[in-house]
């Protein structure tokens, strides 16, 4: 917690836990995250840092525990309207066929809206794309779908952004551009993050707070230093 | 050259079995060698085909006796066992079972209604219960090809299903191309059978109603008759899975619950 804060967290944990076929992916995790904040997860391998967000994002159903959004429990927020409120970012864009644009306007078409022009445009330029909305998604380089990724999870003004692993499976030069898309979009525009990555250099540069993993079980949570440097 | 060694029928059409059955067992020796294992799948399936065939044309010659809906109870009979087939195509999707029951019932069943009503098929049980197999087991082909076609798909797109649910999709709008790609795929078979009609093959129905004495031109109409209204039966059939199937692979939480290895 903040030292002074007074609202509710932003997205808070408790006691989450999911256990499938008596095999623990993520068991009593408790923590909190403040509006503007970067909590950085961090992990070995098969930690259960991915099931984690899973479970932020309602993909899969916790089995033990909650999370509260702005001090609501999330169950009582309808799974559609939690998905808008919470942006998952996942490690492969998984981008449809079609137009940059038309990856863009698909969230926001969901519940019967649509962006313009500019916001179209607006998005793609916090991502270092200006001047991509009417490419075609098939002739993007990896970084480039992936900063569209990002984009496109921001077109549904979402409050928390869930970033698993987003550069994970790209080169060196295209992790840096992805990576540096972000630090502009959390750092400039103040948005709340949550960001999964066995990468603690990435961890260091992008977020303030840290939580390990290990197990399915927080380790330690805390300053990135306490964390990574314990 | 089975002719010259069997006089009597019976041991004659025994005989005739076990040739096509050796003929059946030599793709799946084949298949074998190159590492395709289908052996005990296509003897169980053989065996069974033989025995439930020959009940069943026993079953027939009691039925032709009995009161006509007596027929209706034999349909219902081959739905409910058409549903049990087809779902195993859809191995670990819930409620494989009763969406492939309903959607045959739905699919066949109303056509057979439809037609033994509008006079296209007869009430005869002679007519009303071979030309409703025809339909059902057709229905029952079409509905376990766009359930398996819809599983695979499924599996090899979680994460395109999974990202459009992230992004705030309704369930049923996140796997409505592999709705519509497994529709599509079932009647594949009903759509070439209508195009191929008399040009490939000429049907058995056709067959049998020439040699049983009916005009040519009659017997190739009334086998058009039956593809049109199997192509009717099966595209019902496999609308209705689909769509069925669409909602049991999604929690009441909009979760995604078929997924690879759960």
């Amino acid at each position: 917690m903040i030292a002074g804060a007074t609202s509710d967290p932003i997205l808070r944990t408790e006691h989450l836990g999911r256990i499938v076929k008596d095999k623990v992916l993520v068991e009593d995790v408790t923590f909190e995250v403040q509006t503007g904040e970067v909590l950085a997860i961090v992990g070995p391998s098969g930690s259960g840092k991915s099931s984690l967000l899973r479970l932020l994002n309602r993909l899969d159903e916790p089995t033990s525990g909650t999370v509260y959004v702005e001090g609501t429990d999330y169950r009582q927020i309808p799974p559609r309207a939690l998905r808008r409120k919470l942006g998952l970012v996942n490690q492969r864009p998984y981008l449809f066929p079609g137009t940059v644009a038309q990856n863009l306007q698909f969230g926001p078409l969901q519940h019967g809206e649509s962006l313009s022009q500019d916001a179209i445009e607006q998005l793609l330029a916090s991502v270092g794309l200006k001047g991509y909305a009417i490419r075609d998604v098939a002739n993007l380089s990896g970084g480039e779908a992936q900063r569209v990724s990002v984009a496109r999870t921001l077109a549904n003004s979402p409050l928390v952004l869930l970033l698993d692993e987003p550069t994970s499976a790209l080169d060196e030069t295209s992790k840096l551009e992805v990576e540096s898309s972000i630090d502009n979009v959390v750092h400039n525009q103040g948005l709340t993050c949550v960001l999964v990555t066995h990468d603690t250099a990435q961890a260091a540069r992008l977020a303030a707070r840290a939580l390990l993993l290990e197990g399915g079980r927080v380790v330690r949570v805390g300053s990135i230093n306490e964390v990574l440097h314990a | 050259m089975l002719k010259l060694f069997f006089s009597n029928q019976l041991y004659l059409g025994l005989a005739q079995a076990m040739v096509a059955a050796l003929a059946a067992m030599s793709v799946v020796f084949l298949a074998r060698k190159r590492g395709i294992h289908l052996e005990s799948e296509t003897l169980i399936a053989m065996l069974r085909g033989i025995v439930q065939i020959v009940a069943v044309g026993s079953i027939l010659l009691l039925l032709l006796r009995g009161p006509r809906w007596t027929g209706a109870f034999l349909l219902a009979g081959m739905i409910v066992a058409a549903g049990a087939t087809s779902a195993r195509r859809a191995k670990s999707v819930p409620g494989a079972f009763r969406v492939s029951a309903w959607s045959i019932a739905l699919g066949a069943g109303s056509v057979i209604a439809l037609m033994t009503w509008l006079g296209v098929i007869d009430t005869a049980i002679t007519s009303l219960v071979p030309v409703g197999s025809m339909l059902i087991a057709n229905a029952m082909n079409t509905n376990g090809l766009a359930l398996n076609r819809f599983r695979a798909d499924v599996l090899a797109h979680t994460g395109e299903i999974e990202t459009a649910l992230a992004l705030g999709a309704e369930a049923r709008n996140s796997v409505s191309p592999y709705v519509q790609a497994s529709f599509e795929a079932s009647l594949i078979p009903a759509i070439d059978n209508l195009r191929s009609l008399g040009i490939v093959w000429i049907p058995g129905l056709m067959a049998g109603m020439l040699l049983s004495g009916a005009r040519p031109v009659y017997a190739a109409i009334y086998q058009f008759v039956v593809l049109a209204m199997i192509f009717a039966a099966s595209g019902l059939t496999s609308l209705a899975s689909t769509l069925l199937i669409r909602d049991r692979i999604f929690t009441a939480a909009q979760q995604l619950s078929l997924q690879p290895g759960r």
